[in-house]
């Protein structure tokens, strides 16, 4: 960890601005970094979106456009960066410093093969023959974990999944032995699963080439394991840097301890209440003259208006946070729970679980797809299994939190639900009724009684309706008065009465998704499907939706059906959970059983992949890596169908494997509220 | 689908004084009054229909009258635009060409716009077979001759029977829009908030008309103001050949087509008519440009219009 004692520098950032436009319309997207990395060294760079933490990668890169103005300076092996000409930045980039991005399909061209992108990168910079080139491309993608590379270094972008895509991405960055590598939120957009994979991958990277790495990402949970030092950023500056540790055991900036008490864990007891930071960042192109924290800062004093604070010294080796309140949370012994209001603690529904009503209940549901081929002459050549009998019922009060990775079927199966249509096969029984038995008015009736909440709060608004149209629809819809429930569903979600004459495009994403909230809740049904609805928020705000969510849960009496890909946010949420893996249940149980000891080991390696805002945690953790990516569910595997990438059946000995391979387990009770779909199910502690 | 938001806003301003929330028509209609260039195509526009219905009345001479004094005269205070080789007075007959030319335009623009989104939404939002029947009918009408059709068909629009020459040129000129309206409609169809109204139980028509529609509003006003100029053109070539607005009746376009033979030796047989179709084209696609701002809230022109 301290490797980087004592060694020059490669990368040194100091003082670097960035504004875009000018005039009033200036946007100071960065104010003011300082950092430096040592070969070797690890730096996550932290913030939420609109932070400047990824135009200050740029800045660094000299891949800024024309009209952005850099001050500053950016010396690599002492070398000044800014000011030089395109030209001879191209010749750094990729060579010197290599950059990993966040959407690995539009960083690689399309129309040109894996390998040959890799060995144009390994030609730019390196005088090699072409063969020597694609030989060194092949001998990348191996050590990025690619199978069988030969192969694979002929087949294009698209036919790599999104994992393997980073990988790719990863094995042309480390192509010209670089001496930094900056990686823009090289995991956003990959499963969980997928994501311990990469940065697998990236420590390998790492330790092949030396380099220094410098990590942006907006989750604390991804850096605590893997970086030596962080920055973190608010409002274009830094405003705590220090050593991992310190900064995540002993924050002293309101911001960093607002943004560490904010993420769902996934080791903290069950349903305990989140602590959000109340209110949005600033604009960038009016802040205040002040601390740009001050007004959603619960330790804020006049003075804090004053100006802004410098990043002053706080105990620990390197560690400096701007704040001038740091000895007060220093002397007081602060921690994020302290500062920062905590919501409703996690109601549990009340009474037996039995003897409360169903709302819910799926039977075996199936949803095939056809795929079809051919342009005038369609014809069928093969099934989608998008669902393949999934079984599950949410009682009164409860939340049933639905988990799994993309493509595991489980928005086919809420979309299955929502439609209250007759499914292809199995049976859906909403409040009661069977949908394939219902007729006109009954559906009505339902959807009265059903709602939903999107994952993408802007797509789910109308762009072209103002709020308080947006709002009145479901009345009118269904024939009830309007008068004042537009302004009553405003208040109940925290929104002010004025802004039903807005149109969606002028509320920041919180606010948003609570607009979407508030339509699910006008018609006062008793059932909400929530589909994916914080994944597209930041943490700070995310954590103010989910305690939105849970006191709404607490006062209107309302069941939830969860859908999320994040475990952490549903073992906040949900009493029960479903983990799904293509196309059906593995593991279902309440959430107590199933997160302390899950016993699929789908599940297992799941809860093991997820990344703990825990540095020590963190380090300690044994990861049960899966292989490879998720079956296309076109041709799903025979048997188990987690048996392709199952770690306990690679454990087992010959003849235990026959049964895996041949037969399809069924889900079997555990004792107590679990039961897992696996022959050999073992219950093991892996958080 | 214009009703019940007006009535939501009228119940609202009876029930709610204080913060007043505008439904979407007030709104619109309160952006649209804020774009300089709309208020000034509008203005432009309401001017051009008083000359044209009001001013025949300032002149003593009627498009029917003939003055046998002077024959292709350049304009003075007798005859303010002139008068043709017949001895016509150039005023009172391009006033009375452009009655019919500005109510052919906006009508045929209308029709054809509100038909080419009404199909296009429907076949785009239902597919299966109501979309297989609307685009064989839409293929059948783009391959059939329409210049041809119409004029066969002219000797019917004889006796002041124009309305039927305006659902003919309307009826050849949907065809297009409707094709580009299905497939932006299928798009559209997968956005989330359609699926949010699909479940919150809106009926399908419902959803087109408040929902599909005005998110493809900027695509109509566009087309229906290229129709205004389209039609007008259309009408104009068809009445130079004969075949449109027939005589007696006059349009611009048979008075551009008159004014042709003459126009290097007496210019103001036909400029007036060709300025005043200009002008009216001009307008009209400024207030095509302020209700395309005021439709989308996402134009920054306008300026935010709140209560």
């Amino acid at each position: 960890m301290s490797i980087a004692a004592g060694r020059a520098p490669v990368l040194e950032v100091s003082d670097l601005n960035v504004t875009f436009g000018s005039g009033t319309d200036a946007v100071r997207a960065v104010r003011g970094v300082d950092y430096s990395i040592a070969p070797g060294e690890v730096l996550g760079i932290v913030g939420e979106s609109g932070s400047g933490k990824s135009v200050t990668s740029l800045a660094v890169m000299g891949l800024l456009p024309d009209d952005a103005r850099v001050s500053g300076s950016v010396r690599l092996h002492g070398q000044e960066l800014i000011g030089r000409r395109d030209k001879e930045m191209t010749r750094l980039r990729g060579k010197a410093i290599s950059m990993v991005f966040q959407d690995p399909l539009s960083a690689l061209t399309p129309v040109y093969t894996v390998g040959d992108q890799i060995a144009e990168a390994v030609r730019i910079h390196q005088d090699v023959s072409r063969d020597k080139a694609a030989r060194r491309a092949v001998e990348l993608l191996d050590l990025v974990g690619i199978p069988s590379p030969e192969q694979r270094a002929r087949a294009f972008p698209h036919e790599f999944s999104g994992g393997m895509r980073q990988r790719a991405m990863i094995a042309m960055a480390i192509a010209n032995d670089p001496d930094v590598i900056i990686c823009d939120e090289p995991t956003t957009a990959l499963d969980v699963t997928i994501q311990a994979q990469v940065l697998e991958v990236l420590k390998t990277a790492q330790t092949e080439t030396g380099a220094g790495i410098v990590m942006i990402t907006h989750d604390l949970g991804v850096v605590a394991g893997f970086v030596d030092r962080v920055l973190v950023m608010y409002a274009g500056r830094p405003v705590e840097k220090g050593l991992v540790d310190d900064v995540y055991y002993r924050p002293r900036m309101p911001y960093t301890m607002g943004l560490l008490g904010s993420i769902p864990r996934l080791d903290t007891g069950d349903r305990e209440p989140l602590v959000p930071i109340e209110g949005n960042p600033p604009s960038m192109s009016a802040l205040p003259p002040g601390c740009p924290f001050e007004p959603r800062c619960p330790l804020s004093i006049p003075e804090c208006e004053a100006g802004e604070p410098p990043l002053i010294p706080v105990p620990g080796e390197g560690h400096s946070a701007a704040c001038i309140r740091t000895q007060t949370i220093e002397n007081r012994g602060l921690t994020p729970r302290d500062v920062f209001k905590a919501g409703p603690a996690g109601a549990v529904a009340r009474g037996d679980r039995a003897g409360r009503p169903t709302v819910l209940m799926v039977d075996r549901l199936v949803k095939h797809y056809p795929l079809m081929k051919g342009a005038v002459f369609k014809r069928r050549v093969g099934t989608v299994h998008a669902v393949d009998g999934v079984s599950f019922d949410i009682r009164e009060g409860e939340t049933l939190g639905l988990v799994g990775e993309s493509g595991s079927g489980k928005t086919t199966t809420l979309m299955e639900i929502l439609r209250l249509a007759p499914p292809q096969s199995g049976r859906v029984v909403v409040l009661g009724r069977d949908t394939a038995k219902l007729g006109r008015n009954d559906r009505m009736a339902i959807r009265r009684d059903m709602q939903v909440v999107f994952q993408d709060p802007l797509a789910s608004l109308d762009p072209r309706l103002t709020v308080q149209d947006i709002l009145a629809e479901p009345l009118t819809t269904h024939g009830l008065e309007v008068g004042s429930r537009v302004r009553e569903l405003l208040g109940l979600v925290g929104l002010d009465a004025s802004f039903a004459s807005r149109y969606p495009q002028e509320f920041s994403g919180g606010q948003r998704q609570r607009i979407g909230i508030a339509r699910a809740l006008a018609l006062e049904p008793r059932l909400i499907v929530l589909d994916e609805p914080v994944s597209a928020l930041d943490v700070s705000i995310q954590a103010g939706v989910i305690n939105l969510l849970e006191s709404l849960k607490i006062r209107l009496g309302l069941s939830y059906l969860f859908v999320a890909h994040d475990l952490a946010v549903v073992r906040h949420i949900a009493e029960r959970v479903a983990v799904m893996y293509l196309g059906w249940i593995a593991e279902i149980g309440a959430v107590r059983d199933v997160y302390d000891t899950p016993a699929h080991p789908y599940t297992q390696s799941l809860l093991s992949a997820i990344p703990l805002p825990d540095p020590r945690k963190e380090r300690e953790r044994r990861r049960i890596l899966l292989e490879g990516d998720l079956p296309s569910p076109a041709d799903p595997p025979r048997g188990c169908r987690f048996h392709t990438r199952c770690p306990k059946f690679k454990s087992l000995p010959e003849a235990q494997r026959a049964l895996c391979v041949d037969q399809e387990p069924e889900l079997r009770p555990l004792g107590g509220d679990q039961a897992a779909a696996c022959h050999y199910a073992e219950r093991l502690e892996v958080v | 689908m214009g009703m019940p938001e007006e009535q939501l806003g009228e119940e609202l301003i009876k029930e709610e004084s204080a913060p007043r929330a505008s439904s979407r028509g007030r709104l619109v209609a309160r952006r649209f009054l804020r774009t300089k260039q709309g208020v000034t195509g509008l203005i432009v526009l309401a001017l051009l229909f008083v000359l044209a219905f009001a001013g025949p009345a300032l002149t003593d001479w009627s498009y029917t009258d003939k003055d046998f004094m002077s024959f292709l005269q350049p304009p003075s205070a007798r005859h303010w635009f002139g008068t043709s080789q017949t001895g016509q007075d150039i005023y009172a007959v391009t006033l009375r060409g452009m009655q019919k030319s500005l109510i052919i335009g906006l009508l045929v623009a209308i029709i054809s716009t509100a038909v080419a989104a009404i199909v296009g939404s429907f076949a785009g939002y239902f597919l299966g077979w109501t979309d297989r029947m609307l685009m064989w009918v839409v293929d059948l009408l783009l391959v059939l001759p329409s210049f041809l059709i119409i004029a066969i068909m002219s000797p019917l629009f004889r006796g002041g029977n124009w309305p039927l020459f305006v659902l003919m040129l309307a009826a050849f000129m949907w065809m297009v829009t409707s094709r580009i309206m299905r497939s932006m409609t299928i798009s559209i169809k997968e956005r989330e908030f359609i699926a949010a109204a699909r479940f919150m139980g809106v009926s399908a028509p419902k959803i087109i008309f408040r929902h599909v529609i005005p998110n493809l509003a900027s695509l109509l006003i566009v087309d229906a103001t290229i129709n205004v100029s389209a039609a007008i053109l259309t009408e104009t070539s068809l009445s130079y050949f004969g075949f449109g607005v027939q005589p007696p009746d006059v349009s611009l376009g048979t008075l551009i087509a008159d004014g042709t033979r003459s126009a290097t030796t007496a210019p103001w047989t036909f400029f007036f008519a060709t300025g005043l179709l200009i002008i009216t084209v001009l307008a009209v696609n400024l207030v095509g440009d302020g209700l395309r701002d005021a439709f989308d809230p996402t134009a920054r022109r306008p300026g935010k219009a709140r209560s």
